[in-house]
């Protein structure tokens, strides 16, 4: 058991920082309302360090509010796919070449109405992304990128046709979970060709983590800070233990 | 302007002759060609408008029924057979609008005379274009009563809630904190539509539907604002997709000020086909010019989809293309926000110097463009408090080059839609940065043989390398290749092509010949 606390500039200080916007005029009123606010969110001492208007009607605040609230570190578990065992590019390469013997291939869009791409090109394009090369730079790999405003129908046709190991989905927009209905389709798709066993299926994108990918039938899912021999290493061991 | 940068002008001359060669036989295309949604922007500024309780629009019904009657039909043009119609329902636009959109067809009706259907559309016409002058008007004289009281750079933000009610909301707020430019964000894919949606709506992906409506909506809100704060809010939506010029139709009947309007951006990063891309922008880009709009064109793209500083020609030769693109539509230099950003990898050593020698390049060789610039997106990540520090420097190279349009960057970019409070941080920021160094610009000089310099010369020399390139091959192979932005695009292929139309010897278009007559373009 080890009990940890936010940390100020001392050990177990409990110290948080804190931002927001109340829909109120700024004033003497509104720093009153939002250091209650505080306080009544359990932090045991609050200070307004600043409020400004934001229009007539709204104004934001700098909060710092301290805590006494704690959690046994050694209970943790994390939920995302840990990137920390991930193999690197050249290592993934040799992996492929001891354990499948032939080159993995991916497909990989971002589908649905979604068209931001940052995330598929980060992945996948040559060039990666922050000193990553993307997989089209894996000599070992065939990756396709379809880009954006794929189909699910297609996309999966195309994997069909390419022979595909794997399948990445990219969803960036999240606004009133289309990212979810999205990714579900695209499983039901699968499911109902009977197809779904064929490929492992690997969902991305900022706001999308393992926990939610597995719930939505995927077999791994990558949020925030995932890098493309991430994608790689996950892809190339589930494949290994498959064959 | 006193050059900082000493480009050698025959060099820029000499890249805006290969701009000149590269687009023409692009031009040739387009004189010969016109497509559904030209057809329906026309029908929209000849008065068409509503749509049927399923939401199908009329300039569509209208469109749709001459192909349907006759595949070949709309090679004479559309319009002549709405006004046909009008003629011989009474002369009301409302009352036909109404008939169509309850199911009359245009081409139930066999065409009458021929010379009073022209008189009609000309008629039509002349009232159009004495509304959209008016509206050039009205703003030129709002921007001289406020002289001096909008920032230098235009401060641009961004609202997208999906609800025109709740963005009217939130782009009061914002140009109460100081922006001189609201741009309401589309709702996801609507790019993609071939019809631009009726009516006001509340429900959007990431963004709100450009219907015209809503532009009314936030136009008349902006107003408000604008009358209280004694500055002209500037309001941007996008004339870009499938539906260009219609969009740039509806913008300029309701006054919009700019638009985002790029001459290949729906071919490369929208996979709209190529053909049918440069018919539309022609036309957008004319309405646009005749209207007094501001076009932001889409160089950024370019650089989030590729490496910043190996790439930075491109943004360079798009500039170029885009300048002369609209140059032949009659959008003059001070209409034109050639666009590019911020977007060098941050680790790169002496990367802001690169940024400051890229942005005030483009500053030299476009002076009198009011020069779109985009913060950084592609390196922002959930550390707020690193974005702060990027968007920072890019406030100071945006003043530091004296750029026109200057898109505030946002501390949670790559989180979620900005809060209110974000943009306030924003618009705060960038004040304070450009406050400090008001008179920056004009008392900085760059070292002869230094960083700066060196680069921009490096730049524009791989920029016209590559559009020697680009000339050698021509633009259609070019694109098909794969030379813009790493993406190949066929041909005959991307969304859209069906839609292209051949003018056929008959073709008919007053309005197409009345902006060429008022922009001087008639060949």
């Amino acid at each position: 058991m080890r009990v940890v606390r936010p940390y100020g500039d001392t050990m177990d200080d409990g110290k948080v920082q804190l931002s927001f916007t109340l829909p109120v005029p700024d004033g003497a009123k509104g720093r009153e309302a939002a250091r209650k606010l505080v306080l009544s969110w359990g932090f045991k001492d609050c200070e307004v360090v600043h409020s400004n208007p934001l229009s007539a009607e709204y104004s934001m605040y700098v909060a710092y509010g301290k805590t006494e609230a704690s959690i046994d570190y050694d209970s943790v578990v994390a939920d995302e796919a840990s990137a920390d065992a991930s193999m690197d590019m050249d290592a993934v390469n040799e992996y492929i070449r001891r354990h499948i013997g032939r080159k993995v291939v991916i497909v990989g869009a971002c589908t649905g109405f979604d068209a931001h791409t940052v995330g598929i090109d980060a992945i996948m394009n040559m060039k990666g992304y922050n000193h990553h090369y993307g997989l089209e730079r894996y000599p070992e790999m065939e990756a396709f990128n379809l880009g954006a405003q794929v189909p699910n129908e297609r996309l999966i046709e195309f994997a069909l046709k390419v022979k595909a190991d794997a399948i990445l989905i990219s969803q960036v927009v999240t606004q009133k979970d289309t990212h979810v209905h999205n990714m579900t389709e695209f499983i039901e798709l699968l499911e109902a060709k009977g197809l779904r066993d064929k490929f492992i299926c690997v969902a991305g994108g900022p706001r999308i983590g393992n926990k939610l990918a597995v719930e939505l039938g995927f077999d791994v899912g990558f949020g925030r800070g995932a890098y493309a021999n991430d994608v790689a290493t996950f892809i190339v061991k589930k494949l290994a233990e498959r064959t | 302007m006193r050059s900082k940068l000493n480009l050698p002008a025959d060099r820029v001359a000499y890249a805006r002759a290969l701009a000149e060669r590269i687009t023409a036989p692009v031009q040739d295309f387009i004189d010969g060609h016109s497509s559904v949604t030209v057809e329906r922007a026309t029908l929209r500024l000849a008065g068409a408008d509503g749509a049927t309780p399923d939401g199908v629009p009329v300039p569509n019904l209208v469109v749709d029924s001459i192909r349907a009657a006759d595949p070949a039909a709309l090679e004479d043009g559309a319009t002549v057979r709405y006004v046909n119609a009008l003629i011989k329902s009474g002369g009301a636009v409302r009352a036909l609008n109404d008939r169509i959109a309850a199911g009359f067809d245009v081409m139930s009706l066999p065409l009458g005379d021929r010379a009073a259907i022209e008189a009609k559309a000309e008629e039509l016409v002349a009232g159009t274009l004495a509304r959209v002058k008016e509206n050039r008007g009205f703003r030129e004289r709002k921007l001289e009563q406020w002289k001096g009281r909008n920032n230098s750079p235009l401060l641009y933000l961004i609202v997208a809630t999906g609800n025109i009610y709740e963005d009217v909301k939130q782009a009061a707020a914002a140009a109460e904190q100081g922006a001189d430019v609201i741009a309401v964000i589309r709702t996801t894919a609507q790019s993609l539509l071939d019809y631009v949606p009726f009516g006001a709506t509340t429900e959007g992906f990431g963004g709100t539907y450009a219907t015209q409506e809503n532009f009314r909506i936030m136009r008349a809100a902006l107003d408000e604002v604008g009358e209280r704060q004694r500055r002209y809010i500037r309001l941007t939506n996008y004339a870009s997709g499938l539906c260009m010029p219609e969009i740039a139709a509806m913008g300029a009947v309701e006054r919009l000020d700019m638009m985002l309007n790029d001459s290949m951006y729906g071919i490369l990063f929208r996979d709209i086909n190529m053909y049918r891309t440069f018919v539309d922008q022609k036309f957008s880009r004319m309405i646009n010019a005749y209207a007094g709009v501001i076009i932001n064109t889409g160089e950024d793209n370019y650089l989030t989809t590729s490496d910043a500083f190996e790439k930075a020609y491109t943004v360079l030769a798009s500039q170029f293309l885009n300048e002369r693109f609209g140059f032949q539509a009659g959008l003059e230099a001070r209409f034109q926000g050639l666009g590019h950003a911020f977007e060098m990898d941050p680790t790169i050593k002496n990367g802001f110097l690169y940024e400051l020698s890229q942005a005030q390049m483009a500053r030299e060789i476009f002076p009198e463009h009011p020069l779109k610039y985009m913060p950084p997106t592609k390196f922002m990540s959930g550390d707020i408090f690193k974005g702060v520090a990027m968007n920072t420097l890019f406030n100071f190279v945006s003043k530091a080059t004296d750029q026109g349009i200057h898109l505030l960057g946002m501390l949670t970019e790559a989180i979620h839609t900005p809060f209110m409070m974000d943009r306030f941080l924003a618009v705060d920021n960038a004040r304070y940065v450009m406050n400090s160094m008001d008179g920056f610009y004009d008392d900085i000089e760059f070292k002869a043989d230094g960083i700066v310099v060196s680069r921009a010369h490096q730049v524009l020399k791989e920029t016209i390398e590559f559009m020697e390139h680009v000339e050698k091959v021509g633009m259609f192979d070019s694109i098909e290749q794969g030379l813009f932005a790493e993406v190949k695009r066929p041909k005959d292929g991307g969304k859209g092509f069906e839609g292209l139309v051949r003018k056929g010897p008959a073709y008919y278009n007053p309005f197409e010949s009345g902006l060429k007559r008022e922009l001087g373009l008639a060949r």
